[in-house]
């Protein structure tokens, strides 16, 4: 399982790359290979206000619907627009490719929420037992 | 194995599989004030008896009158293969079937029916039908306001009050601005849709033709509509399709109609059959069952449920709808009726039901005092203008052995005096004569 060390992680598989004040967000290796192969992703717009783990975006495999949380709070500035006709980007490149929509993040602090690398490699560990 | 229920022993093995003695003790927690003394039925009478009854009650109804009703519901022919074909006990069952993919047939009978739906359409996606024709416009609301996350919707007052009735109480408990349109001259009003169509509208609703029976081309106001963002929603009588333009033509995003037409007898109550088309980019939002046609590990064409992540039994709480049952043997039926007529016979269907009901208006025009409605082209349904209350007139009217129409008063303020008149391709030139004769007699 690939956890880069350069991100942050959630409990719910997302992760965050901080850019400045710009994080970039998706769901975790971890995450794509739970789903199986992902047909379908339906992303927030740009300009839209998130919350820190509230409902952001549904992925969808051939196995299950699933919701995806903000892992931070802040207004989306972009999304990945590649997905909507390759939505395999996910599994084959989570962390880069498919990376699913940028954010400008409002709150320093949130980031004390999240897990770094070790962390969360710990706890998909856990989850496994 | 015993087909009645509940046999002595069966009761015994229930109880004293639960430690109970005897029914009294199963029952004993409720209260005896909350029970039941009894249920003041009548006594019992033999099947024969029944029947007897029943027909009696039956033969109350007004029978075998020349049918000229229509408001949303059409006395077409039915050919006898649609019986036939349908009453097969292989398809003899209300529902898509649990495990789907092991009945091949029935899937298929159902992905040709989305087929047709969308070819008369002019759409690109299909489900597998829905309950009726007001459901499935309701559901077509819901998806306009999910895709747009806007929640203002327009309806066109030309849209049958059943419907606009559904629509109000199927969102009773949701924050939804409604605004009606009026009709002006019988067609939708441009001016008032764009006085109130804006940034925050999720959707428009139009009927065509509408409820007074007009044929609109509404792709000016439908362009209009996507300008804004929204989406064009149209409510369609298919049979009219065969000669009419399409909602795929004038660009509508989402039709849904009443199948009723297309192989299924009037009956009040139902079962009816919701239809519903729209654009491959809301095939998401669309609730319901949808087959798709696959290929198996061996190459072969086969047929599967598809897109079921939007259903109810994976997303639950997220579904798309949690009342999208569909109506699988009425589905089959529109699907045999349609397949039985063709191309070509579904426009000589239309053609024929065009030239009836305008032959009707030629002959009823001729009725001193009698004015038909002329503002519009119409299809096989049309409004006239009588000198006295239209109720009066169909209660006259039925005397005479004529269901001579439906009268819009009952729909529309200030409308009393105004009668809607469906033409078939059933109805003769000689019936048509006849209620022409009957009318001015009872005037």
């Amino acid at each position: 399982m690939n956890v880069p060390g350069n991100l942050l992680y959630t409990k719910d598989h997302e992760w965050a790359r901080i850019e400045g004040k710009t994080a970039y967000v998706g769901i975790t290796d971890y995450a794509q290979h739970s789903l199986g192969d992902i047909t379908f992703v339906d992303l927030p717009k740009a300009g839209e206000e998130l919350k820190q783990s509230s409902f952001c975006a549904t992925v969808e495999s051939v196995k299950a619907a699933s919701d995806v949380y903000a892992p931070l709070s802040g207004k989306v500035t972009g999304v990945n627009s590649k997905l909507a006709q390759n939505p395999e980007l996910i599994n084959q490149s989570p962390y880069d490719q498919g990376y699913f929509f940028m954010m400008e993040f409002s709150n320093e602090a949130e980031k004390a929420k999240l897990m770094d690398a070790p962390a969360y490699q710990k706890y998909v560990e856990g989850l496994a037992e | 194995m015993n087909y009645v229920a509940h046999t002595k022993e069966d009761i015994q093995q229930m109880l004293s599989a639960i430690g109970a003695k005897s029914i009294e003790e199963l029952f004993k927690d409720i209260p005896a004030s909350l029970r039941a003394k009894s249920f003041n039925l009548p006594p019992a009478k033999s099947e024969f008896a029944v029947t007897q009854a029943l027909s009696r009650l039956a033969d109350k109804n007004a029978t075998g009158l020349v049918n000229f009703v229509g408001a949303g519901f059409y006395d077409h022919f039915i050919p006898a293969a649609v019986d036939a074909l349908s009453s097969r006990s292989e398809f003899y069952t209300a529902y898509t079937p649990y495990q789907p993919e092991c009945s091949q047939g029935w899937l298929q009978a159902i992905y040709e029916y989305q087929s047709l739906i969308c070819e008369l359409t002019g759409l690109d996606v299909s489900n597998a039908s829905l309950y009726d024709g007001g459901t499935a416009l309701f559901e077509a609301m819901m998806m306009a306001l999910r895709h747009t996350g806007r929640n203002k919707v327009i309806l066109d007052s030309g849209i049958n009050l059943i419907y606009r009735t559904m629509l109000y109480t199927y969102s009773s408990n949701l924050s939804i601005e409604f605004v009606e349109i009026p009709v002006v001259h019988g067609q939708s009003s441009r001016e008032e849709l764009y006085k109130y169509l804006d940034e925050r509208t999720a959707a428009v609703i139009f009927q065509n033709p509408n409820f007074f029976g007009a044929v609109d081309d509404h792709s000016d106001m439908v362009e209009k509509v996507h300008q804004c963002g929204a989406l064009a929603i149209a409510s369609v009588y298919p049979v009219s399709l065969g000669i009419l333009k399409t909602p795929g033509e004038m660009g509508f995003d989402i039709a849904t109609g009443e199948g009723q037409s297309l192989g299924i007898p009037l009956s009040f109550g139902g079962p009816y059959l919701g239809f519903m088309a729209a654009r491959t980019a809301l095939a998401r939002q669309m609730p319901g069952r949808i087959v798709g046609a696959t290929v198996d590990s061996d190459g072969k064409r086969g047929f599967v449920l598809t897109l079921q992540t939007r259903e109810q039994h994976i997303r639950r709480e997220k579904a798309t709808s949690n009342i999208c049952s569909n109506e699988a043997l009425c589905a089959l039926r529109a699907a045999i009726f349609v397949s039985l007529l063709g191309r070509q016979g579904l426009i000589e269907l239309a053609e024929h039901n065009y030239q009836k009901a305008e032959f009707a208006k030629e002959t009823l025009s001729r009725i001193p005092g009698v004015q038909v409605k002329r503002s519009s082209p119409t299809f096989n349904e049309f409004t006239i203008l009588l000198p006295r209350h239209a109720n009066e007139v169909v209660h006259r009217m039925i005397e005479k052995g004529f269901a001579c129409g439906f009268p819009l008063g009952r729909f529309y303020k200030g409308m009393d005096n105004y009668l809607l008149i469906a033409v078939t391709e059933k109805r003769t030139k000689e019936e048509i004569r006849r209620l022409a004769d009957s009318l001015e007699a009872v005037l």
